[in-house]
């Protein structure tokens, strides 16, 4: 027992070291928004002497945050219940069903997972303005749709090919229609895997910049990384206002990573250990 | 599924077709795969051949598709750039301080939390927990922190009598770019080498502790080379990350001081969307492109050979 203790001490002091190397960024933003910027500058890192809750107060009272907040709710959830439906549908096909073509197809797809989205985003431009869609919504949520179906097609049809084939020759036996198959047998089994899915993409919808940054320059359709970037330039001097819109933009993310994090680290774990 | 509302007969009549007619098993398979096609074609496989069709064109980006041919113009002038070489130059360091320094880190790390340490569920969680934070959060977070005049980093170092320029300078800004996509994605890492070694018996980490194997000759003799096919695709995935990194030099630096910090995906906004030159932005992202492609292709031949056994087709087929 004593041997033991002595021999993870120091592996406790590096944990420890790590892990505040970790933390006192985002604690630093959490104590200084409650700051005010004479203090910030000459007391980083204290207790602020007095709370100052104007900081947080005033980002919460601003219409701009909450907006900012549902727009990138909005696209996240369009943005995942798209890619996953599509991508469902498409893994059915390449899962249970032999034809022509197949294999082609699939290969299409994976190969997708290696196209950089930064070698697209000039002619998407152009094609979402061609189309109307920039400042739109619409063409965010059809874009990351489009970039995301080879990596949940690949999870998803991996997923559909372990369910037994007898399940599916009772189903249609049954009388069940391919369709009715895949709705009311596959899907409700493969709800482990979608919720991954579900999750990586929701993630990837929350945290991109590049796309957003480039379809929205009306202030009303910005998400959340966009209003920040914003803010950090509209109030450069204000650092504790920025800190304060750091957290309260972290809050969303984190509750989620909270709540799903089992599948999160499920779902990147499989796609990177698979094989 | 237990409702049956059709005829039963049918049900019953033998022989059971093997298939459904072929016609209807078309129909679904088309109605089935077109959304999923249609959107992959329309918003991932046209922009890609379109960038590389304008890339041969002198192009501002209005007016249709561009009709100024110039041929390999736009290459020629891009080869022959500095800041090319320097974009490249940056990928080379940032590849290399990942592969030497934040993938051992986090293997290091992995280890320890595969260890009975108090706490190591929070360890593993807190770690992870920058992964799912923007990279506009993070950016600006330590644009912050590392601020030359003001900045929580040299109030800190400042008790040891030390302090640094951080993004301000040329010399550093790489390095500093390193810390913050260290904080950030470190813990990503970690958390697929933590899965690959629980992919390993440990009968066999206890076998070779019988025979008498220190804690180091067990990691060097077993667990590394099991958690090779792990490794080699931490590595695959950093260097294609770092081929398009953008998000986070864009609100660090935008590229700067004075180019310092400039990545390909940097050069090609400033000249697609600032400059609007289209034409020679298309040529850097092609670039890009045949620099994932050479990349991934090379590596997957003769890296990860062992672990793929085949194209990529079996990617999705082996679980």
């Amino acid at each position: 027992m004593n041997t033991r203790r002595r021999t993870t001490l120091p592996l406790h002091a590096i944990a420890v070291v790590v892990g505040a190397f970790m933390i006192v960024p985002v604690l630093y933003a959490l104590l200084g928004g409650f700051k005010d910027n004479s203090e910030l500058s000459g007391n980083p890192f204290g207790l602020p002497e007095t709370w100052v809750t104007a900081n947080y107060t005033d980002v919460l009272a601003s219409g701009s945050f909450w907006g900012q907040l549902w727009n990138s709710t909005f696209i996240a959830v369009a943005t995942t219940v798209l890619t996953v439906a599509l991508s469902a549908l498409a893994a059915f096909v390449f899962a249970r069903f032999a034809f022509r073509g197949r294999e082609l197809w699939f290969t299409l797809f994976t190969a997708g997972l290696m196209f950089p989205f930064a070698v697209a985003i000039l002619p998407i431009f152009v094609l979402l303005r061609t189309l109307g869609l920039l400042d739109n919504p619409l063409g965010v949520i059809l874009t990351q749709a489009a970039f995301g179906l080879p990596l949940t097609i690949i999870i998803l049809r991996g997923f559909f090919r372990s369910i037994p084939g007898e399940i599916e020759e009772a189903a249609t036996i049954d009388g069940c229609t391919p369709f009715g198959f895949f709705w009311r047998i596959l899907l409700p089994m493969a709800r482990p895997a979608v919720a991954t899915v579900s999750v990586l993409a929701v993630v990837g919808s929350w945290n991109n910049f590049m796309l957003p940054l480039v379809v929205f320059s009306e202030e009303a359709s910005w998400t959340l990384p966009l209003g920040i970037q914003q803010f950090q330039g509209q109030y450069a001097s204000d650092t504790a206002r920025i800190l304060a819109y750091l957290i309260l933009a972290m809050v969303p993310a984190l509750i989620f990573y909270a709540v799903a994090e089992r599948h999160l680290v499920g779902g990147l774990t499989a796609g990177a250990t698979k094989g | 599924m237990t409702t049956l509302t059709r005829a039963p007969e049918a049900v019953a009549s033998p022989p059971p077709a093997p298939d459904p007619p072929r016609r209807g098993r078309w129909v679904t398979i088309a109605l089935f795969l077109l959304p999923a096609v249609v959107l992959f074609l329309l918003l991932v496989v046209t922009p890609l051949l379109v960038a590389a069709y304008s890339s041969l064109f002198k192009w501002n980006g209005f007016g249709g598709l561009p009709t100024d041919f110039i041929g390999l113009d736009n290459f020629t002038r891009l080869f022959t750039s500095d800041i090319f070489a320097e974009d490249l130059w940056h990928l080379l360091v940032l590849i290399a301080l990942t592969l030497l320094v934040q993938l051992p880190f986090a293997l290091a790390i992995a280890m320890l939390l595969n260890q009975r340490i108090r706490g190591r569920a929070v360890y593993r969680l807190v770690f992870f927990a920058p992964y799912v934070l923007s990279e506009v959060i993070t950016g600006v977070l330590f644009s912050l922190i590392l601020s030359p005049d003001a900045g929580m980093a040299n109030e800190l170092l400042s008790v040891f009598g030390w302090e640094s320029e951080w993004l301000a300078d040329p010399d550093t800004v790489l390095p500093s770019l390193f810390l913050v996509m260290t904080w950030k994605y470190f813990g990503f890492h970690m958390m697929i080498y933590l899965a690959g070694r629980q992919n390993i018996p440990n009968e066999l980490v206890e076998a070779a502790q019988i025979d008498g194997a220190t804690g180091w000759k067990t990691f060097r003799y077993i667990t590394l080379p099991l958690l090779g096919p792990t490794i080699r695709i931490s590595v695959f995935l950093s260097v294609i990350y770092s081929i398009q990194l953008f998000d986070l030099v864009w609100i660090l630096t935008g590229g700067g001081p004075s180019h310092s910090s400039e990545t390909l995906a940097v050069t090609m906004m400033e000249w697609g969307f600032k400059r609007t030159q289209v034409g020679y932005a298309s040529a850097i992202s092609v670039a890009m492109f045949v620099l994932s492609l050479v990349f991934a292709l090379v590596y997957q031949r003769y890296v990860m050979r062992r672990d793929l056994e085949g194209a990529t087709t079996s990617m999705g087929g082996r679980r």
